[in-house]
This record gives C-alpha cells, structure tokens and sequence, in this order.
C-alpha cells in the first residue's frame, strides 16, 4: 500500500476531525489531504528527484510527508542540529531535491549541486492556496522509496536507511485501527522530524484520526503547558524527555490530568524514572516501545496493563518484566540467535531478529542486511522470558569483553542506577593490557557517594567481573538530542582519562 | 468470474460504493465480489444492470480488514458501502484485530 491512501481514507472518511492545531479552528483531515496535495502537485513539478526538510516542527512536517508520496519522491528529513559540515555532506547526498527549510537554514548550508531550497513560509503558502492545483492520486507504487532517514551516526558514517510505502503502510494498517481514537484524543509530538517516532506519529495520528499538537522542539515547560493547554491526551518521550517533564509536573503539582497514554523509547529507561512517573501520573497508561528506524518504528511494547501487573506482582519474574519492551507485535516474528545465526534457548542472549512486512533492514546504497529467509540482525543484544517478553540489553557492538567473559554494559548500568546516588549511569569497555577489556563507568551523582560504594554496591548484585573496574563522576554524560548516549564519545574520554 | 489479487491491487463494487485494496494475494484467482456481484478493477468500466443482492447488504466499512484462511487473501475497505464482501457466495469474515496500545 501507498501512504497516498492512508491520506485519501482520512480525508475522506474521517474529513470533519480535526487534524491538527488547536481543537478550536486547526484544519480537519479534509482539509489536511487538501493542503497536502496542493503541495504535492507542487513538489511534483520542482526540480530534483527526492525531498528534503530541515527543520523544526510545524504543520510543514505532515504536510511534506504526504506531499511526497503525492509527488512520488521520497522524503528525507534531516537533522538540523547537526554541525554545518556535516548537514552541508547530507545535503549533498540528498542532491538531485528539493529541500524545505526553516529561518536560516539556507544561508547556514550554502548553496549545494543539484539542491534547491522551499522556506517553511513558501510551502505553506502552497498548501493553503484555496485556487492551487491539487495533485490527484498519487506517485508511484507500494515498493517506492517513501522515506529516508539518516541514522545518528553514533557508531560511524550516518547511513540512511530505507523505508518503502509498503513498510511503513503495513506497520500502520496492522497496528492502529482505522478512525479508532476518541473524538476529543489529541496527541502532542515533540520528537524531531528526522526521528522515525516523528514520522510514525503522524501517521498513526492520521489513520486513527486523531488531532496532533506539534511543540517546534522539546522543551519541558513548554511540553507541559502545551498539554494543559490543548487537553493532550496521548504523547510519546525519549527517556532524557520524561525525567525532565517530571520535574516540572512535581514542582509545580498541578499535574496533567488531560493525559491519558504516554508511551516512551527510544533507549533504555532508568528504572526509578518510570516508578517516579507511576507514582506522580497514576492515572496515566503507560506504553514502552521498542523499535528501530529500520523496523519502521515500534516492534515490541508492554502495554499499561502489563505495567500494572509487573507493579503488582510478589513473583521476582513477572515484576522483572518492568525493565523488559513487553511481547513483540503480532504481526512479525522475533528470534534471539547466536554469533553463528542459530537459534538461542528461551532466557539466553544473543541477537534479537525481526521479520516482518514492516521491516525494511535497507541501506540507500548498500543494500538490504535481511539474510536469506528475510530476518533483519537489530545488532541489538537481547532475550526472552518463558512468557514472550523481550528484554533489550544494548548494542552488541557495545559489548565488553574483559577477559574472555562477555558484559553488557546495560545490566551493568541498571544496576548502578538502583543505587540512590546515581541519577544517570553509562559503562563502556576501555582497552586494558591484563584483560583486553576493562570495564569504566561515568556517573552522575546527587549527594554523596564514594567510588568504594558503588563499586561494593555492583559487586553485591553482579558478579565481581562486572564489578566497574574505574569510575568517573561527571557532571553530565554525553547524549545527543534524542536520548541516545554517545558512547563512541564517552568510551575515548574515559579511555583517555584512565589510560 | 475469477479475479488474480496482487499486493496493492484496487477494486470496486459494481453495484454500491465500496472500494478496497489487496494487503495479501489470494493464492490463486477468486471469485471475489460485493453486494453479490463481482468486483470490478478500479478504473475498469462497471458492466451496467447489475443490482445489490439483498443477501450481501450487511455493508462494509471503511477501514476495516477482512481475511479469508482458505486461499490467504486479506483486505482493506478504502471506502465505505451498502455490499458486503464475499468469495462466490461465501462472506469474507472481518479480520478480528486486536487494538495495541498506542506507541506513537
């Protein structure tokens, strides 16, 4: 399926909602698919093959998305915030396009072969035209490339990633039901643009039609006004967002009784993070998503009543599943295997697989990394308990292998994080001449706490090789702004400060 | 008359509204129809004189998927009508889906 049609459903039959904005006067879903295709018969007839954006959030962002697919050209949002350099080498990947941008962005970039810029203003304008020519249908079929986006680049060269009409539909159709939100639901999106939680957010706000309220970037306070405000009733955060929001909502004490779900991911959760958030929120169902770019978002969730049964639980098995991603979706197949591919026992670790319509697992350029039966490797390390549940425990890349014994950093990480002190933990592996591999921990602490301690405190938990062999307290570790801890980053300054 | 369903395939209903598109093909041709009549390829001309079977009036709705075990073929109404869906003269059940919690 062509996400054209995802658009031309909701336009047609949910066409009195409203999509987006205030509840009062924002556009409704007919006039979403309007605007959508006036700037879809625009973006057909401008130079260049695919379409970029870089860009905060505003109704640019779905207007794009599907303008787009009308077009029949790929679209490729992009990491504003990156460093000039390294937009300017994306945007010449990008090139033959057209690239929307906000205030400044042109001037920053420079002028690039084969790419022209649309400011934010221009595209609206389009859009809006009530005498614009409007594209009719769409471009291209089910298998075209709907979407590109560039991983963060935290472990090399950022690759962009694959994602065709059919994956990103079949993960829609199979997911949300179609006009199933509540008329008064509204969803705030705040992640970025170039974040597949942004991209999926407006199309699962679109199929189940419900109305968006974009914040242009993630700032708490204006997260948790926005919310009041507008009477959200659904979000999704990264980890770094919730603790954030939390602060403010215990502060202030007003709470955000118009929300109903949020769902967070995006990388691990601190464990006290989310009972604070229980315990301040508890009217509120919590949804934790795992997913990655290339699985055209979330493949596994534990769902509010799964966070109420772990809660509630006496059985050390059944409350463990609070640190797990919940069972994977129906409609794809998850397998753990080891180095060699072959399948590992239920409760050992190994890699976690996926199959399934919405994977995708294709590089532009590279190809696909789906092996011959169509499993894409997540390189994510992982297991599953005897009921399903899928425990995610980091990057394999991001292993520790100190004396021949395998480590991963997460189990390391959650347990220094239950100690009282720790508000943020991060362990890597740095070279060492006795074990090949030692293990390092960076802290950030509250009060006071002493190296001796935490380390008795791993030791007591873990098995005295997981024990962090050196420690550093930090003011703050290094995150890019999606939450995702920079460990090429942390694991060179903690190399470097203990060498 | 028998109909070859491809991922992404579109028809209609010759005698009401109801559209739908093909999520999963069919293992072979079907006899696939709405409101008792076959169903035509979106774009094709509808034949004329053809009229609602009252037996296949139950509607189907937008948005809805529908999927039959025996030969594997699963759709998705892309619009609403009076016709009800069916293989010859056997119903295509609705697929029962179970709504996940809202992840984004």
């Amino acid at each position: 399926m062509h996400l054209g049609m995802l658009l031309e459903m909701a336009a047609d039959g949910l066409a009195d909602r409203t999509a987006l904005g205030p509840a009062a006067d924002g556009p409704s879903f007919a006039e979403l698919g309007r605007r959508a295709r006036r700037l879809g018969a625009a973006l057909a007839a401008r130079p260049g093959t695919r379409i970029g954006l870089i860009d905060l959030n505003s109704p640019a962002v779905p207007l794009t998305l599907f303008g787009s697919a009308i077009a029949g050209k790929p679209f490729v949002p992009i990491n504003y915030r990156l460093a000039d350099p390294q937009l300017r080498a994306i945007v010449a990947r990008t090139a033959p396009a057209t690239i929307i941008v906000g205030d400044g962005v042109a001037e920053r970039v420079g002028p690039v072969d084969g790419i022209e810029y649309l400011t934010r203003a221009e595209a609206l304008m389009i859009a809006a035209d009530p005498d614009g020519e409007q594209g009719d249908g769409w471009g291209g079929d089910a298998d075209d490339i709907a979407v590109l986006l560039f991983t963060s680049g935290t472990t090399g060269e950022p690759k962009a990633a694959v994602l065709r009409h059919s994956n990103l539909t079949e993960y829609i159709i199979t997911t949300v039901e179609f006009g199933g939100a509540a008329e008064d639901e509204a969803a705030i999106v705040s992640v970025p643009p170039y974040h597949i939680a942004g991209i999926s957010a407006v199309l699962s706000s679109t199929y189940s039609g419900r109305r968006v309220v974009q914040l242009e970037a993630f700032d708490p306070k204006e997260w948790v006004e926005l919310v009041r405000a507008e009477s959200v009733t659904q979000a999704m955060v990264v980890p770094t967002m919730l603790g954030r929001i939390l602060d403010i909502v215990e502060a202030d004490g007003q709470g955000l009784p118009s929300l109903r779900s949020l769902s967070y991911g995006g990388g691990p959760m601190p464990l006290p993070v989310i009972e604070r958030a229980v315990g301040l929120l508890p009217h509120v169902g919590f949804v934790n998503a795992y997913g990655l770019t290339e699985t055209s978002s979330t493949i596994a969730v534990l769902g509010p009543d799964d966070h109420h049964a772990a809660f509630a639980s006496t059985d050390p098995a059944v409350r463990a599943r609070l640190a797990s991603v919940g069972r994977p979706l129906p409609t794809l197949e998850v397998s753990i295997r080891d180095a060699a591919g072959e399948l590992v026992p239920t409760g050992e670790r190994g890699e976690i697989c996926v199959r399934g319509g919405q994977v995708s697992g294709e590089y532009l350029g590279r190809g696909t990394t789906l092996d011959a039966d169509g499993w894409f490797p997540t390189r994510d390390e992982g297991h599953l308990d005897d009921a399903g549940y899928l425990f995610v425990h980091g990057r394999l890349d991001d292993v520790i292998v100190r004396g021949g014994e395998n480590l991963s950093p997460g189990e390391i990480e959650a347990v220094l994080l239950e100690h009282p002190a720790v508000l943020e933990a991060a362990v890597v592996g740095i070279p060492n001449k006795e074990w090949g591999e030692q293990v390092a921990a960076a802290v950030v602490i509250v009060g006071e706490v002493s190296e001796d301690e935490l380390k008795a405190h791993v030791r007591a938990r873990l098995r005295s090789s997981r024990t962090p062999d050196r420690i550093q307290f930090r003011a703050d570790l290094p995150f890019n702004e999606s939450g995702k801890l920079l460990r090429r980053v942390l694991r060179t300054e903690l190399a470097d400060a203990f060498a | 008359m028998s109909l070859a369903t491809k991922p992404g395939a579109r028809f209609r209903s010759a005698v009401d509204a109801t559209e739908i598109i093909v999520v999963k093909p069919a293992k072979d041709p079907v006899d696939l129809r709405c409101g008792g009549q076959p169903m035509v390829a979106l774009g094709d001309d509808v034949p004329g004189g053809l009229a609602l079977d009252p037996a296949f009036a139950g509607g189907t709705q937008l948005g809805k998927r529908f999927a039959d075990t025996d030969t594997g073929l699963e759709l998705l109404c892309t619009k609403g009508g009076e016709g009800s869906l069916s293989i010859g003269q056997t119903p295509l059940p609705l697929k029962d889906a179970k709504p996940l919690p809202s992840s984004d």
